[in-house]
């Protein structure tokens, strides 16, 4: 670490409508260092950063480099003071090889392209910092690990010197995460400055020079990561000490007669996009939760379609209490008592320009409608939403308003009355926490529980280990659209079902 | 009322535009304009011409914005408008002993299913993934035109009229009757009861909430259990159909016969009005009321002014580029 | 009597799809750059008529092809503006852009209606031409069904060979993407589309200079339209679009070589030929088709804060 900073930051500020979310943040970076920036979801962390890579603009603030004052309006200007940036959802291409989404990237390459030169540049760096890809690959054939080294090795090909990554270790396996960390090492040696945003505890301790909280927009703290612990971060991170949720009593699983869901043999077509499902069988009771581990993009859309009616599958068959409802229609399935909560609400199952009110009678609309269709019958829509947010404990302002004025929190509510309204025995849960703060998460899952004691069975399908451990009763694992491993989170580890999570074996392996 | 007030400021500035190139060719603006004035509002005659002129445009444009309402986009109320005409004129020529109250009513239906059959095909190719409807519609206008052309040309051209490509005139009891002296006919009464019934269909029904809800998001309607492909066959078929009454109602209540050149273009002016008036019924009704009039300045144009009548389209594609500007 | 029809059947093809294949590749580089347009028939008259008219004008039919494809990428830049500057619904403004051509060509060409001209010439080369059948087949054309193959090939490497090519596609793929990268999606989008425009100039100037070498009111009869299904047909690839503008270019040749043998099939019969024929290129590849379609051809890119 050098004696001066590489990059500082001093009263950044900017404000979207709405919301403030930087407040006048100052921050330090300085090369050869992995700092990591910390916070909760809204914190501000990746609205700083991409200021700092010119995809934003502050609203006041200054930047310098080396004690320089510079402006960065543009990507463009940030690549030329060789600042580079990895985000969350990867800027690739699928369409596209390997290569050419880098030469994209690169400013220097002549007018015409040369191939061989450039695959061989990507040969040397990648071989260097253990990021090994072939070059002609098309994207879309990319694991996301894969991609993710891509697009490392494009910051490092346009000469990058500081690489902010946001939230990187979100889709990857315990172990692919400490190749990552490997590489941190070998670019930190080299002098590279590394950010890494992300609101994961432990990996900031397990990898980090630096750690800055940030917590409503403002810098909470940067302290070294030596005088870190994890009470104090969490403190610093949400201001006041958080209430954790009693630890669950796991009911014994019920014997019951029949399963409310059965897989048997499931598979689907092949698809150039997503991942087609291999042989999977699986069964979900009630009074059980069924959780799914597995890398987003093994087959857990394809899986989620299938139970919903949404895609068919060419081989296999699939019962719904009890009844064979391979080729049910998505309507007739719901229509049986199938809920879905969907990881991204507003865009999956909600009509953002209707009303809350339409919203709930699009969802039973063979209840609702009257004469054949030629009128609905509203209040019967609402009282049947209100007696559902009453149960849940939620309010909403007004059901004539439009969902998308709701904010994020109130739209996941109003889904989850809306889904709990017609009391479902199966409930399909994607990724139900993420994007939550804090709070929400624990009422979604303690919502999740509830259900499950009242009867229901539930299908969990979520990438955070942590919760898949703590909520479910059974666990499976899916790998590339097969079934791959199962257990009883008592009875097996994390680590196992992250390798089998990502399809390697578990071995005695040296270095872990 | 803001948005009516933005709306024609609007077409002022398309007005304005279109008065340059007419300078610009030597034409001059202000005596077009007062002549198109005074031929279509200024007479009796003239305002129920305008009225003759809005019923295929009123249907057209239904045509084009029913579908619309999930996102579909039909640009073949041309073709659908010729096939219902063919279709119709098929009833009018083989049932000529039919007295009027049964004929007509028949070759109503068959007017509605020439133009709802012609539209299926694209919203088949649609449902299934395998074409756009854009560009089929488009491309099956060529085909019914020339399909017309064929019948019109050979099997079904009338003996009696040796140099004129065209059928034999329509029996009485297969003519739309008008309204006193004028030609308004009875299509007005489909085309405003069909405006009324996409009004309350929309907004009153439960197939109208689950078409806004596909418009609105088409995977969250899928993962509702809402059948989108059954609503794009069902819309473009009632869509096509409504564009094959007009057709009918041209040929039976205007023409009396089934010639070429049929339609002046009316299943893409329908477009236009649709588009103007972003699918809202009484929008549609203002719309086609200034198109007709426009439309029928592109005549007044070329028979007193010496343009060619297609320069209409030029003012008809600045009132669309200017409302597509503006609301983007 | 088989060897004429073959001749003339294949220079038919010849002739008929050069047009076409100038029209599909301008498209092919506005779809590459997530662009749809629909105007591309506006587009091929206002170059068909200014071809014409500066033809007439001044004599010389290589200046009216240059003028014309000039025009035509001069009225692109109105479609541009629309869906690129103020996003705008590209199929609608696809279809405003059409009516627009159809009305000024109409207005412009008034004074014309019927003229014949010489128009551009045949170049003969010495011995290939006088070949018999393969030199009417591959040796009696204009310069510009000449360059059209070597333009496809050109396009071909454009796209795929050149940092601007690359950025292109990125900007059709993911404009996002492209922008991150540090590209101007706004301003390659305008250069694709100027581009597009002088060859659907081009394409409308073949049309009117060479082909017809008179002018007629919408005298395109929709072959803009079939260009377009055309790009879905060749993937999106020029070298591959050769084949298919031939092809259709045959559909047409077909229909005109039949009514010269007197074949008794009633002649709008033959001319659905080619709008069939795209309906059915469409149905059958449309499917297969959107998954090699650039990511994001029809969306509007919203650019940052």
């Amino acid at each position: 670490m050098n004696s001066s900073p590489l990059i500082t930051l001093r009263g950044i500020t900017k404000s979207f409508p709405g919301v403030l979310a930087n407040d006048h943040v100052d921050l330090d970076i300085y090369s050869g260092e992995v700092h990591a920036l910390l916070g909760e979801n809204g914190a501000g962390k990746s609205t700083l950063m991409k200021i700092l890579y010119g995809f934003y603009r502050a609203d006041s603030g200054k930047i310098r480099l080396n004690g320089h004052l510079i402006k960065i309006r543009s990507p463009h200007d940030a690549r030329q003071f060789r600042i580079g940036m990895v985000f969350q959802d990867f800027i690739l291409i699928p369409a596209l090889s390997v290569a050419e989404n880098i030469a994209l990237f690169l400013s220097d390459l002549p007018a015409v392209l040369d191939k061989v030169q450039l695959n061989r540049r990507i040969g040397e760096i990648s071989k260097r910092y253990n990021l090994q890809v072939d070059p002609d690959a098309p994207v879309w054939r990319l694991s996301v690990g894969e991609r993710q080294k891509v697009e490392v090795l494009k910051l490092l090909l346009a000469d990058a010197q500081i690489l902010i990554l946001d939230e990187p270790t979100r889709s990857l396996a315990p172990h692919e995460i400490e190749g990552l960390f490997q590489v941190f090492t070998n670019l930190r040696r080299d002098g590279y400055a590394i950010v890494f945003i992300t609101h994961k505890l432990k990996e900031v301790l397990a990898c980090a020079d630096r750690i800055t909280v940030m917590r409503c927009g403002q810098n909470a703290d940067t302290l070294p990561a030596a005088e870190a612990t994890e009470k104090g971060l969490i403190s610093l991170m949400f201001g006041e000490a958080v209430i954790e949720s009693t630890h669950r009593r796991r009911e014994p699983p019920r014997e019951a007669a029949q399963p409310l869901l059965e897989l048997r043999q499931i598979s689907t077509r092949d698809d150039v996009s997503g991942t087609s499902l291999r042989e999977v069988n699986l069964d979900v009771f009630s009074g059980e939760i069924v959780g799914v581990a597995g890398v987003s993009g093994n087959g857990q859309r394809e899986l989620g379609d299938v139970i919903l009616g949404l895609e068919s599958c060419s081989r296999g068959a699939k019962y719904l209490f009890g009844q064979d409802a391979t080729h049910w229609s998505v309507a007739r399935i719901r229509a049986s008592g199938v809920a879905f909560i969907p990881e991204d609400p507003l865009g999956m199952v909600a009509f953002a320009g209707l009303t809350v009110r339409e919203n709930m009678a699009l969802t039973a609309m063979h209840k609702y409608a009257r004469q054949a269709g030629l009128s609905i019958n509203w209040e019967s829509v609402r009282s049947d939403l209100e007696c559902s947010l009453k149960r849940l404990g939620f309010t909403v302002s007004s059901f004539d308003i439009p969902m998308r004025f709701l904010s994020g929190g109130n739209i996941q509510r109003v889904i989850l009355a809306r889904e709990m309204a017609r009391h479902p025995k199966l409930i399909l849960a994607f990724y139900p926490t993420r994007g939550l703060d804090v709070q929400s998460a624990i009422s979604a899952r303690d919502l999740l529980v509830a259900s499950r004691d009242a009867g229901s069975g539930v299908l969990l399908i979520s990438e955070d280990l942590g919760e898949l451990f703590s909520l479910s009763d059974r666990l499976v694992v899916l790998f590339r659209g097969r079934i791959v491993g199962t257990g009883i989170p008592q009875e097996i580890t994390m680590n196992e079902v992250g390798y089998l999570m990502t399809g390697s074996k578990m071995e005695n392996r040296s270095n872990g | 009322m803001p948005g009516v007030a933005r709306f024609v400021g609007l077409l002022a500035l398309a007005f304005f535009v279109f008065a340059i190139v007419l300078v610009i060719f030597g034409k001059n603006p202000t005596k077009a304009y007062t002549d198109i004035f005074l031929s279509t509002l200024g007479n009796t005659y003239g305002f129920s011409e305008i009225l003759v002129k809005m019923i295929p445009l009123i249907l057209t444009a239904i045509a084009v914005a029913l579908p619309s309402r999930i996102w579909l986009i039909n640009v073949g109320g041309e073709g659908q408008l010729h096939i219902g005409a063919l279709f119709a004129t098929w009833g009018a020529l083989n049932f000529t002993n039919l007295p009027a109250w049964i004929l007509l009513p028949l070759i109503f239906m068959l007017g509605f299913l020439g133009g709802g059959l012609w539209a299926l095909i694209s919203g088949i190719l649609r449902a299934k993934g395998w074409a756009s409807e854009t560009i089929s519609t488009l491309l099956l206008n060529y085909v019914a035109i020339l399909l017309v052309n064929f019948f019109v040309f050979g099997p079904w051209k009338d003996p009696e009229s040796a140099n004129y490509p065209q059928t034999a005139e329509f029996v009485n009891a297969a003519t739309l009757p008008a309204f006193g002296n004028s030609r308004v006919h009875l299509g007005l009464v489909f085309a405003i009861t069909a405006l009324i019934v996409y009004y309350f269909v929309l907004s009153r029904t439960r197939w109208g909430l689950e078409m806004r809800a596909i418009g609105n998001n088409p995977e969250a309607a899928q993962r509702n259990g809402i059948p989108i492909a059954g609503y794009i066959i069902l819309l473009m078929f009632i869509g096509g159909g409504i564009a094959g009454l007009a057709g009918m109602s041209e040929v039976s209540a205007i023409q009396g016969r089934l010639r070429p050149g049929l339609s002046p273009g009316y299943g893409f002016t329908g477009f236009l009005i649709s588009w103007m008036a972003g699918g809202n019924p009484l929008g549609i009704l203002a719309s086609a009321f200034l198109l007709a009039i426009i439309t029928s300045g592109g005549d007044i144009l070329q028979m007193s002014h010496g343009l060619p009548g297609s320069v209409v389209n030029i003012l008809m594609a600045l009132i669309l580029f200017v409302v597509l500007a503006r609301r983007g | 009597m088989i060897g004429s029809f073959l001749g003339g059947f294949l220079s038919g093809a010849i002739q008929s799809g050069a047009p076409l294949l100038y029209a599909t590749l301008g498209e092919v580089i506005e779809e590459r750059a997530g662009i749809v347009n629909l105007g591309l028939e506006g587009v091929m008259l206002i170059g068909a008529v200014v071809g014409f008219s500066t033809t007439v004008q001044t004599g010389n039919a290589v200046l009216g092809t240059l003028a014309g494809g000039l025009a035509g990428g001069l009225f692109n830049m109105v479609f541009g503006f629309l869906v690129i500057t103020r996003r705008a619904n590209q199929l609608a403004s696809g279809l405003a852009l059409m009516f627009c051509g159809v009305g000024l060509s109409a207005l412009l060409g008034a004074p014309y209606i019927g003229s014949r001209i010489e128009g551009l010439k045949e170049i003969r080369i010495p011995f290939l031409s006088d070949l018999p059948l393969v030199g009417t087949i591959l040796f009696q054309y204009d310069i510009l069904v000449y360059l059209v193959v070597p333009m496809a090939m050109v396009i071909g490497w454009l796209l795929f060979n050149t940092r601007w090519g690359l950025s292109l596609r990125a900007v059709g793929e993911n404009p996002t993407a492209a922008f991150a990268a540090g590209k101007n999606p706004y301003k390659l989008q305008y250069q694709a589309l100027f581009i597009a425009g002088t060859l659907g100039g081009i394409a409308g100037a073949h049309l009117s200079l060479a082909l017809a070498k008179t002018w007629a009111e919408w005298m395109t009869a929709g072959r803009g339209f079939v260009a377009v299904a055309l790009v879905i047909f060749s993937k999106w690839h020029p070298v591959r679009a050769i084949a298919g503008a031939f092809l259709f270019g045959g559909a047409i040749a077909l229909q005109l070589q039949m009514q010269a043998l007197g074949v008794p099939v009633s002649p709008f019969l033959l001319d659905m030929l080619p709008y069939l024929l795209s309906l059915g290129v469409l149905a059958a590849w449309g499917g297969a088709g959107r998954r090699a379609s650039p990511g994001s051809l029809g969306r509007v890119f919203q650019g940052t804060e």
